[in-house]
């Protein structure tokens, strides 16, 4: 099998897998990043956000071959970029984590919009959020976390 | 009274950071060395008789792990309450989605294509899918009459209140199902094998239900079974009883294949065949008089059970409870019935029935305010009940209850009169016709009646080598915040920093049974157990005279150090005890239904799109008396978290049946509310700590799930004039009854 | 995962030439894969049937915004994202940059391409009506060249198309209409279950030139009522030339009720999507009336 050459949080990494596998099996299986994670597997929960080439997708319906040469960006790297520690500290602040589990794509998210736009409006932050699912913390406090990050 | 440092204040989320930077472990996170994944076949038919399984199409069926019912070592059952519902299909199939046939193998997508030929030959009998099919007796599914379980509670005598009412006002509201829709599917990893026993770790709210469970289905003695609940993704009662069955799943397989096996439910799965919210029809018959004085309640309360008993005659049972709400009134009679039909059992949801029987109730209150005149708030005022006063069940409320003060702070923070008066000028030429609503509410702390007497529960706290404290409970952390919150709890009992304070992954071969992670009790009442087993720790050190009257977190860490060197343990458990003066007759079903309640007046406001028939909420205010908030943050959370659920709840989340299975098992056509859906909810907090529970502390978690829907509903019947007997009410059904 | 993705072949060639040779083997053995938001969604719920892929995300040939005085031409490629951000189309078009906007939420406007949108046919996408109502043409590239066509004409069934063996949806091109007097309306509502992340159960696209009160022409589209994305034609010619009366408000929704044929399914009514299509229109046409 013709293997797949990306950028995986900073590292060069080769994978050699179908080109059909979806970029999230290949992270949780083959890569053993399980930050990022799954609750639908059709793009409507957001829990699978990974950044590719600096834009939020849901990586359950990226295929392999769609990230040859691209730079992916997992949760483990995004929380580790020096730019989007703030978002670590406010989440907890604010109680922007509660049962956790969609709490890693919420953060790739705010990350991809914190770096687009770095003072977003609350609307702002809505509107980038909407396409993670929560169903703990009715949102407020998660908008919270990311506008005290913003700040 | 406990000098307080940590409770009252916003002490962060103890595992948040694991969560947020991705490092906390899931189940579906782990995988175990020589680990092989387990799936399910299950009934494609509501009802019928299982002839004949075979196994098709050219798959290497010698390699794939089979399990059936013929292979289960001892009872093939869920043991919860009772002992009804089998772990897999041995006849009798009840329902769509029952589980027949168990599959394992190292491959997932093989195992796909085996799921799909795996075939069976069924005879189909007629079945039962609606309240009206089970009271008629359409066909009979469960014992003589379709009634799995049902109760009566009656105070003085409803035939006088007719007779004495100026006005008696009738109504019918139905609910329908909802879905928990944690973003975490279900999933279990089991080992097992004869000589160790069974082990499993899971997703799951209960540990020592599934381990009941498996000692049943395994015949084995309680040590050889284990239980250990890891990170889990959300609960809302979804996990409380069904990650039994994929516990047994998992471990079957494992038994049989002599390998760990994991079991993942997909979405469409979990949806399909795990629990959901029970559906129900509430009849109401009220008696009033012209100045507004509730005489009696008449009241006929039905839940849709589904297949099997399973937890449906303890919703049931808390449903009734809440019927007749905040109210104090003389005549009450409630009939209530949990009836079988041959959909997927319906269990636990956050609120566990009284989410349905209260949206029945404060809807039908703005009914019949609207028969006598009054204003919604008017009717209410009239009837609040108060300290000293009795609820339907004859339970004399203890503590002060101040209903009146809790609807002047929610009306002053949502505007209530100033917007009623406005949108009333404002809707005579708007599209958009704007409107307000509210519900007054309670929701009873911990297990109903005798329950916690029953449960008996154990917590503890033990002090480890490194002289830190670890406190020992079977309940879950699910996303509320008990490991923070046992942890200033204890902080507190012990006049030690927080940080001091670990708190034990719940592994039934660890921690005492302190009971199920339900009912709004773990703060509570099982936070009351560990307060004091901690102050039975700190009363321990100090008669070996290790500890003084005062010290320091280092102190007492060098306290517990010299005591485990010369005793080797420290360690204290604490046992449930009833408060004083709780009395229940559960043949009578009367008395102390529970030690105490929440109590809360939610307020709504809503736009009504009447080119669309959208509805947005566009604020809420949620005022509430919980006994003393033990960390405002989290508590915040619960109510912010709830009332979105509850939203949709009331109307956006459809469960469509067909042939007694949910067809839009999707989450593209199940529709819960997304961060453009919400408003922001004003939270507040009133306190009036009681005495009984943690730290002053009352139940929290379920209250929010009570109070939105009716004032929703009530908020659109407000701005549009219709009149609303069922939730969800979605677009299609406002234009219906509007136009 | 569900699949086995080694049963599934996503071919990504050096060259788009390559890529159309593919796409122009018999028996339509090779289908074109862009951004991938809905044929991923089959793979895992085990319906995607088809086996072999060409993956046409690298060609820079299909993407890119190009205007001409004439024209903005949009790659097939064109990502929903790339379209909310583009000056000359929200200025233009506005009513495919809310469109746009309105498809899932970011992660799938990042991904999902306008051609794929077009391509899979479903009466509900999002950008069709929007690409109706400004009278968009699309290209059809195969190895024997190219052709452009009206894109009122390329929706023939549910889930049909004109597109021949082998042809690929490249270009999508919006004519630039400046009107030198009057005023123009543009106008577009979906709506959906709820406000992000959802699949429309009506949608309505409206864009009308008003002269002295005067309807001079008019353009209606709409989704998620009929086997395919729609145009209201009879609507549209009951209204042009005419000056807006309450009468005639009734007698547009009377019509559009007659043109359209939505259906019941899992996400609404034929019921509340007539009603609902005929109070969008009245609204559109409330816009078209201001300030007569």
């Amino acid at each position: 099998m013709k293997p797949t050459h990306f950028v995986l949080n900073g590292k060069k990494t080769e994978i050699a897998s179908p080109p059909m596998s979806r970029l999230l099996d290949v992270l949780r299986e083959e890569l053993h990043l399980t930050g990022t994670k799954e609750g639908c597997g059709e793009g409507e929960c957001g829990a699978c956000s990974v950044l590719i080439d600096g834009e939020v997708v849901n990586s359950c319906l990226v295929p392999l071959a769609q990230v040859e040469g691209a730079e992916v960006r997992t949760i483990e790297g995004v929380i580790e970029d020096p730019r989007f520690k703030v978002l670590q500290s406010e989440f907890v602040a604010h109680g922007g984590a509660q049962c956790g589990i969609c709490t890693p794509g919420m953060i790739v998210s705010s990350a991809s919009l914190l770096e687009k736009n770095p003072h977003p409006r609350r609307d702002e932050i809505e509107n980038a959020l909407a396409g993670n699912l929560c169903r703990c913390t009715g949102y407020s406090k998660i908008i919270d976390s990311v506008e005290a990050a913003s700040k | 009274m406990l000098k307080s440092t940590f409770v009252g204040k916003s002490v962060p989320r103890k595992e948040a950071l694991s969560k947020i930077t991705g490092a906390a472990k899931y189940i579906d996170d782990l995988s175990f060395p020589g680990m092989i994944h387990g799936v399910t076949v299950r009934s494609p038919v509501a009802r019928g008789r299982l002839k004949k399984i075979s196994f098709e199409g050219d798959l290497p069926w010698n390699e794939i792990t089979q399990v059936t019912a013929k292979d289960i070592p001892g009872e093939n059952c869920v043991a919860v309450i009772l002992k009804e519902q089998p772990m897999l299909v041995d006849g009798m199939i009840n329902h769509p989605e029952e589980p027949i046939v168990l599959l394992a193998h190292p491959d997932r997508a093989l195992l796909e294509k085996a799921r799909k030929n795996v075939k069976f030959e069924i005879e189909a009998l007629p079945s039962v899918l609606s309240i009206d099919d089970a009271l008629s007796k359409k066909a009979v599914v469960w014992g003589s009459d379709n009634i799995l379980k049902s109760y009566l509670v009656e105070k003085g005598d409803i035939s006088q209140a007719f007779a004495e009412a100026d006005l008696i006002v009738e109504g019918e509201y139905t609910t329908g199902a909802q879905e928990q829709l944690y973003i975490e599917p279900n999933g279990m990893i089991a080992v097992a094998n004869p000589k160790d026993g069974v082990t499993v770790w899971g997703s799951l709210q209960c540990p020592f239900y599934v381990h009941k469970a498996l000692k049943t289905l395994f015949g084995l003695p309680d040590d050889k079974i284990r239980v250990i609940q890891v990170e889990t993704g959300g609960g809302f009662g979804g996990k409380e009883d069904y990650p039994s069955l994929i516990a047994g799943h998992a471990a079957l397989l494992a038994w049989k294949s002599g390998r760990p096996v994991k079991i993942i439910y997909d979405r469409a799965e979990d949806m399909a065949a795990t629990t959901k919210r029970h559906p129900s029809r509430t009849r109401h018959k009220t008696a009033v008089t012209k100045e507004g004085k509730i005489l009696g309640m008449d009241i006929d309360f039905v839940l849709d059970g589904g297949a099997y008993l399973t937890l449906s005659s303890v919703v049931l049972s808390r449903g009734t409870i809440h019927a007749p709400g905040p109210y104090v009134v003389p005549h009450v009679r409630i009939k209530s019935a949990a009836v079988a039909t041959n959909t997927p059992p319906h269990g636990a949801f956050r609120g566990f029935g009284a989410p349905q029987s209260i949206f029945a109730l404060e809807r039908h209150l703005d009914v019949v305010a609207a028969r006598l005149g009054l204003s919604p708030e008017e009717i209410r005022r009239r009837n609040f009940i108060h300290q000293g006063q009795q609820t339907a069940t004859s339970q004399t409320i203890k503590e002060p209850v101040d209903f009146d003060k809790l609807m002047d702070r929610a009306f002053e923070m949502s505007h209530y009169h100033s917007k009623i008066k406005r949108f009333e000028i404002e809707n005579k030429t708007s599209p958009i016709k704007k409107g307000i609503g509210f519900a007054a509410f309670m929701h009873g702390s911990g297990f109903t009646g005798s329950g916690e007497v029953y449960l008996a529960s154990v917590a503890g706290v033990e002090a480890t080598s490194e002289g830190r404290i670890r406190v020992l409970a079977s309940s879950t952390e699910i996303g509320q915040g008990k490991n923070t919150v046992f942890a200033q709890i204890v902080a507190d009992a012990l006049c030690v920093d927080v940080g001091l304070v670990d708190v034990a992954q719940p592994d039934t071969s660890v921690v005492p049974n302190s009971g199920p992670t339900v009912a709004s009790r773990t703060t509570s009442v099982v936070g009351k157990l560990v307060e004091d087993a901690a102050k039975g720790l700190q009363a321990t050190l100090r008669q070996s005279g290790f500890l003084g009257e005062s010290y320091t977190s280092a102190q007492f860490q060098e306290a517990c150090l010299v005591y485990l060197e010369k005793f080797g343990s420290l360690k204290t458990l604490s046992q449930y005890k009833a408060p004083p003066g709780i009395f229940w007759d559960d043949e009578k079903y009367r008395g102390d239904a529970y030690g105490t309640f929440a109590w809360a007046v939610y307020v709504a406001e809503v736009s009504v799109d009447t080119r669309t028939f959208e509805v947005k909420v566009d604020d809420f205010v949620a005022v509430q008396e919980i006994g003393r908030v033990v960390n405002p943050l989290l508590a915040q959370g619960q109510i912010e978290g709830g009332v979105i659920q509850a939203l949709g709840y009331a109307i956006y989340e459809n469960v469509i049946w067909k042939d007694g299975r949910m067809a839009n098992n999707r989450m593209t056509n199940y529709i819960i509310p997304t961060t453009m859906d919400v408003p922001r909810v004003q939270v507040h907090f009133e306190e009036v700590p009681y005495a009984y529970g943690a730290a002053g502390s009352k139940g929290i978690g379920e209250l929010p799930m009570d109070g939105p829907a009716p004032a929703v509903i009530n908020a659109i019947a407000h701005a549009t004039g219709g009149d609303f007997k069922h939730i969800p009410l979605m677009p299609e059904d406002l234009m219906r009854i509007l136009t | 995962m569900k699949t086995n993705a080694a049963e599934f072949d996503l071919r990504t060639p050096a060259t788009l030439g390559e890529a159309l040779a593919l796409l122009g083997e018999p028996q339509g053995k090779w289908r074109p894969f862009a951004g991938g938001t809905d044929l991923m969604v089959l793979l895992e719920s085990g319906n995607l049937m088809h086996k072999n892929f060409v993956n046409l995300r690298g060609f820079k040939e299909l993407r890119g915004i190009e205007v001409s005085p004439q024209f903005v031409v949009l790659g097939a490629l064109t990502t929903f994202s790339a379209i909310q951000e583009n000056e000359l189309i929200k200025k233009e078009f506005p009513c495919l940059v809310q469109a746009a906007a309105q498809v899932g939420a970011i992660a799938i406007q990042n991904r999902g391409t306008i051609g794929g949108n077009i391509g899979n046919a479903s009466p509900a996408a999002d950008s069709p009506p929007a690409l109706l109502i400004y009278d968009a043409e699309i290209e059809l590239m195969s190895t024997s060249g190219a052709r452009w066509v009206s894109y009122d004409s390329f929706h023939t069934g549910y889930k049909k198309t004109l597109l021949g063996a082998g042809e690929l949806i490249s270009k999508i091109r919006l004519p630039r209409t400046t009107r030198a007097s009057g005023r123009t309306v543009h106008y577009f509502r979906k709506v959906g279950a709820r406000k992000a992340q959802a699949i429309s159960k009506v949608s309505v696209a409206g864009w009308a030139h008003v002269e002295k009160g005067v309807i001079k022409e008019v353009r209606l589209a709409l989704g998620s009522v009929a086997p395919t994305v729609v145009r209201g034609k009879n609507t549209e010619n009951l209204l042009k030339g005419k000056v807006l009366s309450p009468a005639l408000y009734e007698e547009a929704r009377s019509i559009l009720g007659g043109e359209i044929s939505p259906i019941s399914d899992i996400r609404s009514t034929d019921v509340y999507r007539k009603r609902i299509a005929q109070n969008l229109l009245s609204e559109f046409l409330e816009h078209v009336g201001l300030d007569q």
